[in-house]
């Protein structure tokens, strides 16, 4: 049996994260591989196009109707979807309440000691957000993932996110296995997209693995709760996620300590490709009215 | 006043004074407003009935005085079982506190026991620089061979990462690279003391025998004759592990104790202080990788333990504290296969002491009914040996034991005819316990100190044989392991019921013609 892998999918909220994790993963089972999902989100959304069903028990939700996770099953929470591929969700508090992070860690140790792991190809965590607190960074520890792909976009607050990401995956990079295997971009058609994309990735000291363009279609197949790949797999929408299921397929070991930036070079990297104005800093803080008054 | 400096009253006498009497009974009547006494009496004899029985065991989501404690416990224990090692939680200060306490009141001698002492902006920024400076403080304060580290909830909650810590302290100087900081996840809202008693030994045995942290290579395993033992969480291991100690050596077997706290918590007042004393060292864990068979005394203090060892290509015995005659036969048979060695005749003649003494005192315990409570594995033990005296464990009752634990003990009843009529129960607590004595009397409780509230409220005679024991001194110091052991726990049951026949008829003139000289 080949040495497990285990990836994980971080990025900014909104980003299409699920949806290109799971078009991605459904992509890596169509090649074969044995594929275990673990969502780590407490809206419990990230395996909602393979199982088609909005959302599933979750591991926590179980947990607290029969009174711990001791005792719970694997089978109570593990559902099987598209391709045999096998889905777990943490699941997490409402709004407001309780811890989420201490959600995922239970989940992932529950998973651990129930053997989940065992016989899988592939175990892909998709997580919520930033790196918010310690819990979230649970999947990025010693002997958990070892490549982080940051789904993000052209926009400035994902490129945010994602150099925020980073300083996570370099606090745990130095002192465990940690990598970043990369960027993916998925377009939402900003200016100069592709290049501010790469050119975030370089200095980051990484690489934009793959750019995701716009298609309908995902709306599309999304609303029939499915992945493209198996909506429309001969789209060539779908053809982009196996290209990228190909590259995260052959990045094995390529993975990288990331080099995170400041926001002040993050702002340098906007002026450099035209997409934001040199700071006129007399104008910062003023309104329009104000402005136009001068 | 009653109290003067020519006669000083303890406070079991003082408060009966006139003037403390008058004291509380006013602060009673005008301050506290209470129900009437009618009314209270009327709710604590409905909490004897049936009725309130039913309402008590359909509770899901309350518990009430639990018997058990939190993995930090047991992890504190396990770091106390081995040699110059300073047991470290990362987390609050007054856990630590606590662990130190509950050992220290146990075993009635001080529990060294350090903590990453996290506050407010710890549970905001993480610990890490707490596990930074703690190490360091540690490792020259202290200058233990090794240091142990554990985590309380709060660390656990917002997800410290010891591993990555621990690597970082070392790269920022704490300790040396090379110097030995094995570590455990021991979340205190999972489990109990006996998890953590598991997953703070799984940790010391990953670190030294997988390449401690990947920092040095995984050792080769070359199988050799010797057995190593591990006892489990374990309140008699001051007498317990030396009991042991002898078996072995009277067996002539080699063997390492993989984590022996036995002198740790048993130092001499001979004039010096001993911070660290016994214990198995470093390279006796690295060493046992190489043992033949390692006997688990308690399987479900080592469940995830036992499979790491398993998993080493080492035969696994896994035991549940066996006690009295069959079940040290077991135990000494199964030390007998491993070693092919026979069993000496100076423990079969203690075994036959043992029949001896059961057969001179076993018409006074025939039939008599026990409620037990407490570990899983002392639970089995005891309900085996009782059962073995004719006795009958009417019920046996266990916090962190699961429904797997159940069957066994299940299992024991269905083989004995003085079973029938005993029930087994899991994931229950004191509160319910207390019901069964009221509605299904039995002759003896056996627990901890805890039980004497239950002994208050019910007027079942307490036996102690189950950690913690704050409220008798050195019941610890002797072994309740082996025949010799097994003697122990038969005097501890035939005292407590003598006494309670004295008691019974102490009435002269009524029912002193009971009072006996010769029982």
């Amino acid at each position: 049996m080949a040495k497990l892998r285990q990836i994980a999918f971080y990025g900014k909220g909104g980003i299409g994260k699920s949806t290109t994790s799971q078009n991605t993963l459904a992509s890596l089972a169509e090649m074969g591989q044995k594929i275990l999902i673990v969502g780590c989100d407490p809206k419990a959304d990230s395996t909602r196009l393979i199982l088609h069903a909005k959302a599933q028990d979750t591991i926590l939700s179980l947990a607290a109707d029969a009174g711990s996770v001791e005792d719970l099953e694997l089978e109570d929470v593990m559902k099987v979807g598209y391709r045999d591929i096998r889905c777990v969700e943490s699941g997490g508090p409402e709004p407001g309440v309780g811890c989420a992070g201490r959600g995922v860690i239970t989940s992932i140790n529950f998973l651990e000691e129930e053997g989940a792991y065992d016989g899988m190809d592939y175990v892909s965590y998709d997580v919520l957000g930033d790196v918010v607190c310690g819990g979230f960074a649970m999947p990025i520890r010693e002997n958990k993932a070892q490549e982080i792909y940051i789904v993000m976009s052209g926009e400035m607050m994902a490129m945010y996110a994602a150099n925020n990401i980073s300083k996570g995956v370099l606090k745990y990079a130095n002192s465990g296995g940690v990598r970043l295997g990369g960027l993916v971009c998925n377009e939402r058609q900003t200016d100069k997209e592709y290049e501010l994309a790469d050119a975030l990735a370089k200095m980051l000291g990484t690489r934009l693995i793959h750019f995701i363009p716009r298609d309908n279609i995902v709306q599309h197949a999304e609303l029939r709760r499915m992945t493209v790949l198996e909506y429309a797999p001969d789209s060539k929408q779908a053809d982009e996620y196996r290209t990228l299921a190909k590259k995260i397929h052959e990045n094995v070991g390529n993975g990288t300590i990331p080099t995170p930036i400041t926001m002040d070079q993050l702002e340098d990297l906007l002026m450099e490709h035209g997409i934001m104005d040199a700071i006129d800093e007399s104008v910062v803080g003023k309104t329009a009215a104000e402005l136009a008054v001068a | 006043m009653p109290q003067n400096a020519d006669n000083i009253l303890d406070h079991e006498n003082l408060f009966r004074q006139p003037e403390y009497v008058e004291l509380f009974e006013n602060k009673k009547r005008d301050f506290e407003f209470g129900h009437p006494v009618d009314k209270v009496k009327e709710i604590v004899e409905w909490t004897k009935t049936k009725d309130y029985q039913e309402k008590n065991f359909a509770r899901d989501s309350l518990t009430v005085n639990p018997a058990k404690a939190c993995q930090p416990l047991g992890a504190v224990f396990v770091a106390n079982g081995f040699a110059r090692t300073l047991s470290f939680v990362h987390g609050s200060q007054g856990c630590v506190a606590y662990y130190r306490s509950h050992f220290s009141r146990h075993f009635k001698e001080p529990t060294s026991c350090v903590s990453s002492s996290m506050t407010e902006d710890a549970a905001v920024f993480g610990g890490l620089n707490n596990m930074v400076d703690g190490l360091a403080n540690t490792h020259s304060l202290y200058k233990p061979d090794m240091i142990a580290v554990s985590t309380t909830c709060m660390a656990e909650v917002i997800g410290d990462d010891l591993n990555a810590f621990i690597k970082t302290a070392k790269e920022k100087g704490s300790v040396p690279m090379d110097y030995d900081v094995p570590f455990a996840h021991t979340p205190a809202f999972v489990g109990s003391h006996i998890t953590g008693y598991d997953n703070a030994l799984l940790g010391i045995l990953k670190h030294f025998w997988d390449g401690k942290a990947d920092t040095a290579p995984k050792l080769e395993r070359v199988p050799n004759e010797s057995i190593n033992f591990i006892g489990g969480f374990d309140g008699f291991v001051v007498g317990n592990m030396p009991e042991i100690r002898r078996i072995f050596k009277t067996m002539g077997i080699e063997h390492t104790l993989l984590c022996d706290p036995s002198d740790n918590w048993n130092t001499p007042t001979d004039g010096t202080y001993r911070m660290y004393d016994g214990g198995t060292t470093k390279q006796q864990v690295a060493e046992a990788l190489n043992a033949k068979a390692t006997i688990v005394f308690q399987q479900f203090s080592a469940e995830k333990t036992a499979k790491l060892i398993a998993e080493h290509g080492q035969e696994v015995v896994a035991l549940n504290h066996p006690m009295g005659v069959a079940g040290t036969d077991q135990f000494l048979m199964a030390l007998s296969r491993i070693s092919g060695k026979p069993i000496p005749a100076e423990l079969e003649l203690e075994r036959g002491r043992l029949v001896d003494a059961i057969a001179d005192s076993q018409a006074h315990l025939h039939g008599k009914k026990y409620a037990l409570y407490g570990d899983p594995d002392l639970m089995l033990g005891l309900t085996q040996f009782l059962l073995e005296l004719g006795a009958e464990p009417t019920h046996v009752l266990s916090t962190n034991g699961d429904d797997k634990w159940a069957a066994k003990v299940q299992a024991l009843f269905d083989a004995s005819p003085f079973g029938k009529n005993c029930k087994v129960y899991p994931k229950r607590d004191l509160w319910h316990m207390r019901s069964l004595l009221f509605t299904e009397p039995v002759d003896f409780l056996i627990g901890n100190t805890y039980g004497k509230y239950l002994e208050r409220d019910t007027g079942t005679p307490l036996i102690r044989l189950v950690f913690p024991i704050f409220d008798r001194h050195h019941y610890h110091r002797m072994p309740i392991w082996g025949y010799e052991g097994a003697m122990r726990v038969l005097v501890m049951l035939l005292d407590e019921f003598f006494e309670s026949l004295d008691a019974n008829t102490i009435i002269p003139g009524k029912t002193d013609y009971s009072y006996d000289i010769i029982r």
